[in-house]
């Protein structure tokens, strides 16, 4: 499997991100997405999930299903934690369950360490409690490609190491990671593209 | 269908869990059928005559009350997205959030609208036919505040811009359902009312998943 790029440009409210992009992300690697702020990042990043247009250029997954589209196939943390709060971090998953179609709750509750929170609603969770609630998704469902903007912010320690085992689980698996970040993610990353520096 | 399922289970869940759903759509019907006489007169005629009418415009406006939360919670919190990068089709989950907002305001003011048209002597010979109106045409009703809210997505206090935009298009339910309610036509205007209501279920759908598109992109 293999997620390409070519020749990207990208606007955003009028103005130039960036132009040209190429880049290829390969099975089992994770790839840093890095950049100054407002440089494009959770752009790409919505984009490859098909939630924002593109102005130029092609983005093309080979090897995958060819009747899903690249959004189908991903999982995308954004910035908005997609946590129901009245409900519990139990029910908040189960919903996922059901939505994005099997895993098993109760792994995904313990991929972050959440079982004590599992029965309370999530309106009582702190922002990094939630943001763990937030990547159990990841634990939950599986999909190929990993889409994370800035997936460890807010994160304790021991969490960020639960990530970082989580994500080296996916790429041993053959999955494909695209983590925007400006932090160490405690995982040795050989492939970096910097929107700074195109 | 199991996504549509988990998503009408958790929205469910959710109306009942948080105000502002059922009870308050409730409330405003019942408090608008109190006013009415009291505004009119105690004209026991003049209610009887207008009663079917009125009847139909609380339920609009009760129903057009929870209009702009069909999706903003969703929107809001980034749910939103996640389900628009399927696999599952955008039109088949608005479709599954119109339905759980007809489930939660437009069933159960169709069922209780007949008997607080008591409070407006509303005859009882009419009850029946209202509540089979009603209830044909609340889907309609539901299905076009759907559209509403798509297309007011991301709008800071949209709720008032859900009503403006979405009246205009409740006039043939309000006539067609008066109509069905009682009187001469009645067996045309409910067909024609089913034909609404089946005509908003194939096209509202549809059109909210383009709306909801377009707000994301």
């Amino acid at each position: 499997m293999r997620l390409c790029a070519q020749n990207l440009t990208l606007e955003r409210g009028g103005k130039r991100l960036f132009t040209a992009l190429h880049f290829e992300l390969q099975a089992g690697t994770l790839t840093r997405l890095t950049g100054p702020n407002g440089s494009g990042k959770t752009s790409l990043l919505r984009s490859l999930a098909g939630l924002g247009d593109w102005q130029d250029g092609s983005l093309r997954l080979a090897g995958g299903h060819a009747e899903f589209s690249i959004g189908a196939q991903s999982h995308f943390i954004a910035h908005q934690e997609a946590v129901k709060l009245a409900l519990t971090a139990r029910e908040n998953l189960e919903f996922w369950q059901g939505f994005l179609g099997g895993g098993d709750v109760q792994e995904a509750l313990a991929a972050f360490a959440l079982e004590p929170l599992a029965d309370l609603p999530a309106a009582w969770a702190s922002s990094g409690q939630k943001r763990r609630l937030a990547l159990a998704r990841l634990a939950l469902a599986f999909r190929p490609i990993w889409l994370l903007d800035e997936p460890s912010v807010g994160l304790d320690t021991a969490s960020q190491s639960r990530l970082a085992a989580l994500m080296k689980a996916h790429l041993a698996k053959g999955g494909i990671i695209l983590a925007a970040t400006h932090v160490p993610l405690g995982l040795e990353t050989t492939h970096e593209i910097n929107l700074g520096a195109a | 269908m199991s996504a549509a399922f988990a998503l009408l289970k958790r929205d469910l869940r959710l109306a009942f869990r948080q105000a502002g759903g059922t009870g308050t759509a409730l409330g405003f019907f019942l408090t608008f059928v109190v006013l009415l006489p009291l505004g009119l007169g105690p004209d026991q005629a003049l209610l009887q005559r207008i009663a079917p009418g009125a009847l139909w415009i609380a339920l609009l406006l009760s129903v057009l009350l929870s209009a702009d939360r069909i999706f903003q919670s969703d929107y809001d919190d980034g749910s939103l997205e996640i389900m628009a990068m399927g696999p599952q089709d955008l039109g088949l989950m608005a479709l599954t959030k119109a339905f759980s907002h007809w489930l939660t305001a437009g069933l159960p003011l169709a069922i209780a609208a007949p008997i607080l048209g008591l409070l407006i002597n509303l005859e009882p010979e009419r009850m029946l036919p209202q509540a089979i109106a009603m209830l044909i045409g609340s889907m309609a009703l539901s299905l076009l505040a759907s559209l509403g809210a798509a297309v007011t997505l991301g709008i800071r206090r949209g709720g008032p811009l859900v009503s403006l935009l979405i009246l205009p298009l409740y006039v043939p339910v309000l006539i067609f359902g008066v109509a069905a309610s009682g009187g001469m036509t009645q067996k045309p205007a409910l067909l024609i009312l089913a034909a609404i209501s089946l005509a908003s279920l194939v096209l509202c759908p549809w059109g909210a998943a383009a709306a909801i598109r377009a707000h994301l992109r």
